[in-house]
């Protein structure tokens, strides 16, 4: 794709994002109104760590695989009727290679449904470990603000590893020619602004207008609904609109979508640099759109890539549990403390110290069950609290096995203000097995050779109808 | 005085990643965030206080283009790991609500919002 291909306006690339994240949805109709603007390319993000550590370590999708499909097909019938690249990142959440196969099959599904033909790049995200300790050896892996600590043993604990690609290694797929590109886990930026650097947009338009892209209508004033936006880049500015009629930006919403997820709101790390949007200016054009300029993007001598892994945490087991009585509730800390020394004791008893590691945490819904350690309010107003215990061990045995002594123990842990046997929890049911947990163990920059070595590409010619008969 | 949340379009707390935890405290008009702004209310003792934090870990930022204010901060607890109550971090703004900003040099109960 370059410049001279859409010779409309050589000046102007026109991108559209079809949503915030693959599978949420958005209306067809707006979609449709997009595709009237005649965009260059399409863009979709599949993926974050916002839906947690999990998705990472067990290899599946947040998103239900039929609203990833509908999203997917729409998107990919409109890029092949108007001959333009659909660019999809971070596929199926997480952006690891079972992430990546599973989108991968939704996408050749459509193909077949469909008959659509088009050259498909596949870039993987999935990090090799042996790659990162020999990086790691040679200290070519540092911890960002806040990281956990990184010894070598960590990345060989690690369930799975992803790298975030920057924009080159969608550029060099669309050089290849790619139609249809779908990538593993990249910065949400990247996908939108691979297309207009490739033809020539500066980087700052092009980095600017990927962060306000990439949610999609989420920097509109009111989005009641996730939907499509739209962005005309120049060589000194780019503006904003929804196409959808009823949504409109206003210079406040865009100006205010730069913060949304972001620690610090002025400057945006890439892995090529740094956007610094600090005297950015958003002015009003017409009645829905907004003309943004003044950003500077400062290219950084080392190539950064963010690294994003999980270890397994144990084998979890939840039993949830309320009281009522405003004896126990009045002295629900120590309750629960002598709780915690009986637990211990009955499970030594049993097991022996050095078996029985487990981890057992308590939530008291109704004191701090929602802000923990940074909750204000020490004063318990309820008339009853919700608990939930957390038994976290090696196995899942071990984590069912100590859940069913807290039971226990918590059913009949007395009060001194009551004689003879108590009953002191009400549980609505027995424990339930969480299985598997993890927690994100990597918040540290790879630098790499080069911006491709972590991001491998496969190229294939998809054949819609033709895949099916291949296959009988 | 006047209690931040009725001057603010919207305070929302989110996750910026999994190790950091902001909070975005916006405003319809740039009387609003200026008075806001200059009261000098939004500070990192005041935060400590409110937070159960060192003042030492809170970042803030003010956004006049956005009419936005950010504060960032470590994440107490990294997202999704055991302990963790707020996997999108969400529910953590309620004690910005009530920051107290002072109606000094304004009409009394001007910006007040019913």
């Amino acid at each position: 794709v370059t410049l001279d291909q859409h010779a409309d306006n050589p000046q102007e690339i026109r991108v559209l994002a079809a949503t915030g994240v693959c599978g949420s949805g958005f209306l067809e109709e707006t979609f449709e109104r997009a595709l009237a603007l005649e965009p260059h390319v399409i863009g979709c993000d599949a993926g974050s760590t916002d839906p947690g550590p999990a998705y990472l370590g067990t290899g599946e999708a947040a998103f239900p695989r039929d609203a990833v499909k509908r999203d997917l097909r729409i998107m990919l019938k409109g890029a092949r009727r108007l001959r333009i690249p659909l660019i999809v990142g971070s596929a199926g959440t997480a952006g690891g290679d079972p992430h990546l196969e599973w989108f991968k099959a939704i996408l050749l599904e459509i193909a077949v449904e469909e008959d659509l033909a088009f050259r498909l790049a596949i870039i993987h995200a999935q990090q090799d470990r042996a790659f990162l300790e020999r990086l790691y050896a040679s200290n070519r892996i540092q911890p960002l603000d806040n990281a956990p600590s990184l010894d070598a043993d960590a990345i060989a604990r690690s369930k799975r590893i992803v790298g975030l690609m920057g924009a080159e290694p969608f550029i060099r797929a669309l050089s290849a020619g790619a139609e249809v590109v779908l990538a593993g886990r990249a910065t949400d930026t990247a996908i939108f602004a691979a297309l207009p650097l490739s033809c020539g947009i500066p980087a700052s338009v092009a980095w600017h207008a990927a962060k306000i892209l990439e949610c999609g209508a989420a920097a509109a004033e009111r989005r009641r609904h996730p939907d499509c936006l739209f962005a005309w880049l120049r060589q000194d500015h780019f503006v904003v609109e929804p196409p959808n009629p009823t949504m409109r930006c206003t210079p406040q919403s865009v100006a205010a979508h730069a913060l949304y997820e972001n620690a610090n709101p002025f400057h945006l790390v890439e892995p090529s640099g740094v956007l610094d949007i600090s005297a950015a200016s958003y002015v009003r054009e017409g009645n829905r759109s907004v003309k943004v300029a003044g950003s500077r993007f400062r290219p950084t001598q080392l190539y950064t890539v963010k690294l994003e892994g999980v270890e397994l945490a144990g084998y979890m087991a939840v039993l949830i549990g309320s009281v009522r009585d405003p004896f126990i509730i009045r002295q629900i800390d120590d309750w629960l403390a002598r709780l915690k020394r009986r637990v211990r004791e009955r499970v030594t008893l049993i097991y022996g110290e050095q078996v029985a590691a487990y981890r057992f945490d308590i939530r008291v819904y109704g004191r701090d069950g929602t802000m923990g350690r940074l909750e204000p309010v020490k004063k318990v107003s309820s008339h009853e609290l919700a608990i939930v215990f957390e038994v976290t061990a090696a196995s899942q045995q071990l984590a069912n096995a100590v859940t069913g002594i807290v039971r226990h123990q918590a059913l009949h842990l007395p009060i001194p203000e009551w004689d003879g046997m108590i009953t002191a929890m009400a549980f609505p049911y027995g424990y339930l097995e969480r299985g598997p947990v993890y927690r994100f163990n990597l918040n540290h920059v790879a630098l790499p050779e080069d911006p491709y070595e972590m991001f491998p590409m496969e190229l294939s010619e998809i054949e819609g109808k033709a895949i099916q008969d291949h296959q009988k | 005085v006047t209690n931040l949340a009725q001057l603010a379009r919207l305070i929302r707390s989110k996750n910026a990643g999994p190790f950091w935890l902001t909070f975005d405290i916006m405003f319809d008009s740039p009387e609003n965030y200026l008075k806001v702004k200059k009261s000098g209310a939004i500070k990192r003792e005041e935060l400590a206080r409110r937070f159960n934090l060192p003042h030492q870990e809170f970042r803030i930022y003010f956004c006049d283009n956005a009419l936005a204010i950010k504060i960032s901060i470590p994440r107490p607890v990294t997202q999704g790991d055991c302990g963790d109550s707020d996997g999108h971090g969400g529910q953590q703004y309620a004690p910005l609500m009530e920051i107290e900003i002072p109606d000094s040099g304004f009409p009394r109960g001007h910006f007040r919002r019913t």
